[in-house]
């Protein structure tokens, strides 16, 4: 199944599977993943890359990034509507805005989530990234899916296509954008340095594979009956 | 607005007072900041107390459109523009208003937590804020514990006001109140709380008096704080 980043962004993803399983419809996996839709290219990248096959996945829209209070109700739906159909239900995020309440809605449901305060950070790893500290305060991080995505995550959202000069009250205290890479692809890196200069902020990318989101997943995969 | 604009715009000084003041919360609410100023200037030359315009023509234009924010018509930029012609109405009447004698509902030390950087929240709760007669101490962004105590002690200030956007800072704002607790000041203040990854419920974990969604109720909040405070202190 080929994933449209658009959609991901205002609709996210029915369950579905997409490893060697997806040519197989029919059973659901046994374990169901509900992420985050700027999470879909690389959850599927790791499921194809360790024959997760048991593994189906299910993403909310990857916009409430702007609104995190619809990410927990969001997630309850989901697993009330899909508990039966599997085994177990992992969730594909971190606290992401939610100050809390996605955790306390995953306890309550009884379903396991990623630690860490957001994809940020746990792509970089949690720990390196709380290391960061106070340096990086004043820094703006795109992911691969929000360098694809900038247009719709940052500039229309925030208006800055009609109203450039709001630039300063949004970003005036920014001083740096920093590109948490995913993968190796100069034409992502190259529209995260465009970013950076659009919205007047120094320019880094740093490579971060995907750091702890991998080892939640394995976890969450070995939890499951393959 | 230029002499040579088309035929069909408004000349506002063609305009009585009470058509004057609904297109200027027109024209707050389409963010033109030009036609604020032209409008607060004509006002003043009709002989309006700055106090009247103040409340009449900006604050009520902008609580309509903090209204229509919080019921999803308008969003953030629209919020912004209109702001920022606020306080271009502001900037000329601030000065009047402390010539002319404004009421002073009380002072209040606003800043956002240390480590984090957003003052979009903030900024917007300390304009409304000043324009319902509150004295204003805006200790910007990324403010440690030691800077609001100090900031609250230097000023005699009513309300301590603090504001984080990330679930990873709005724990400083207890560190804040304890360290208050610690010092045996924290019943001195009257403490609000906002921003939007905040509830009630974190607002009262930590000790707060008040968690404030924006900044209409933070400006309702704060008055009626000062308000049982006063009749605390005259009873």
């Amino acid at each position: 199944m080929r994933l449209d980043d658009d959609r991901l962004t205002r609709e996210g993803l029915a369950p579905a599977r997409h490893g060697a399983a997806a040519a197989a419809p029919g059973a659901p996996g046994r374990l169901l993943v509900i992420a985050c839709g700027a999470l879909a290219h690389e959850i599927t990248a790791l499921i194809r890359l360790n024959g997760w096959d048991h593994i189906a996945l299910a993403c909310l829209p990857a916009i409430w990034h702007n609104s995190p209070e619809r990410i927990a109700p969001g997630v309850e739906e989901l697993v009330s509507r899909h508990r039966n159909n599997y085994e177990k239900i992992f969730c594909a995020y971190a606290d992401c805005g939610t100050g809390g309440r996605l955790k306390a809605t995953c306890e309550r449901l009884g379903i396991e989530m990623i630690e860490g305060p957001h994809c940020y950070s746990f792509f970089e790893g949690n720990a390196a990234f709380a290391a960061h500290g106070e340096s990086e305060i004043s820094t703006f991080y795109l992911t691969d899916f929000l360098a694809r995505q900038f247009e719709a995550f940052v500039i229309r959202p925030l208006g800055l296509d009609r109203h450039p000069e709001l630039r300063d009250a949004y970003f005036g205290h920014y001083e740096k954008l920093v590109y948490l890479a995913q993968t190796d692809s100069p034409a992502l890196s190259e529209k995260a340095r465009r970013a950076a200069e659009r919205l007047g902020l120094a320019y880094e990318r740093r490579f971060t594979g995907y750091g702890d989101l991998a080892t939640a997943l394995a976890g969450a995969a070995a939890s499951a009956t393959a | 607005m230029s002499d040579d604009d088309a035929e069909d715009d408004l000349i506002l000084s063609e305009l009585d007072d009470e058509e004057l003041v609904l297109q200027m919360h027109d024209d707050l609410y389409d963010g033109l900041k030009e036609e604020i100023e032209e409008g607060v200037n004509i006002l003043l030359e009709r002989g309006w107390e700055p106090y009247r315009i103040l409340t009449e023509a900006l604050v009520a234009g902008m609580t309509i459109v903090g209204n229509d924010f919080r019921d999803g018509i308008l969003f953030v930029p629209e919020v912004l523009l209109a702001a920022n012609a606020m306080k271009g109405g502001m900037a000329i009447l601030k000065p009047l208003l402390a010539e002319t004698g404004a009421p002073r509902m009380g002072k209040m030390v606003i800043g956002t937590v240390k480590g984090d950087i957003h003052d979009i929240g903030k900024n917007l709760v300390a304009m409304m804020m000043e324009g319902a007669g509150f004295e204003i101490v805006d200790l910007g962004i990324n403010t440690p514990a030691e800077d609001y105590i100090e900031a609250l002690e230097r000023e005699q200030a009513d309300l301590l006001g603090m504001s984080a956007l990330l679930t990873t800072t709005m724990p400083y704002m207890k560190v804040v109140i304890d360290t208050l607790k610690e010092q045996g000041k924290r019943d001195d203040y009257i403490v609000l709380v906002g921003g939007a990854p905040l509830n009630e419920e974190f607002a009262g974990a930590i000790g707060a008096d008040s968690y404030c969604r924006d900044a209409a109720v933070a400006v309702e909040t704060a008055k009626e704080y000062m308000l049982r405070k006063h009749n605390r202190a005259s009873a």
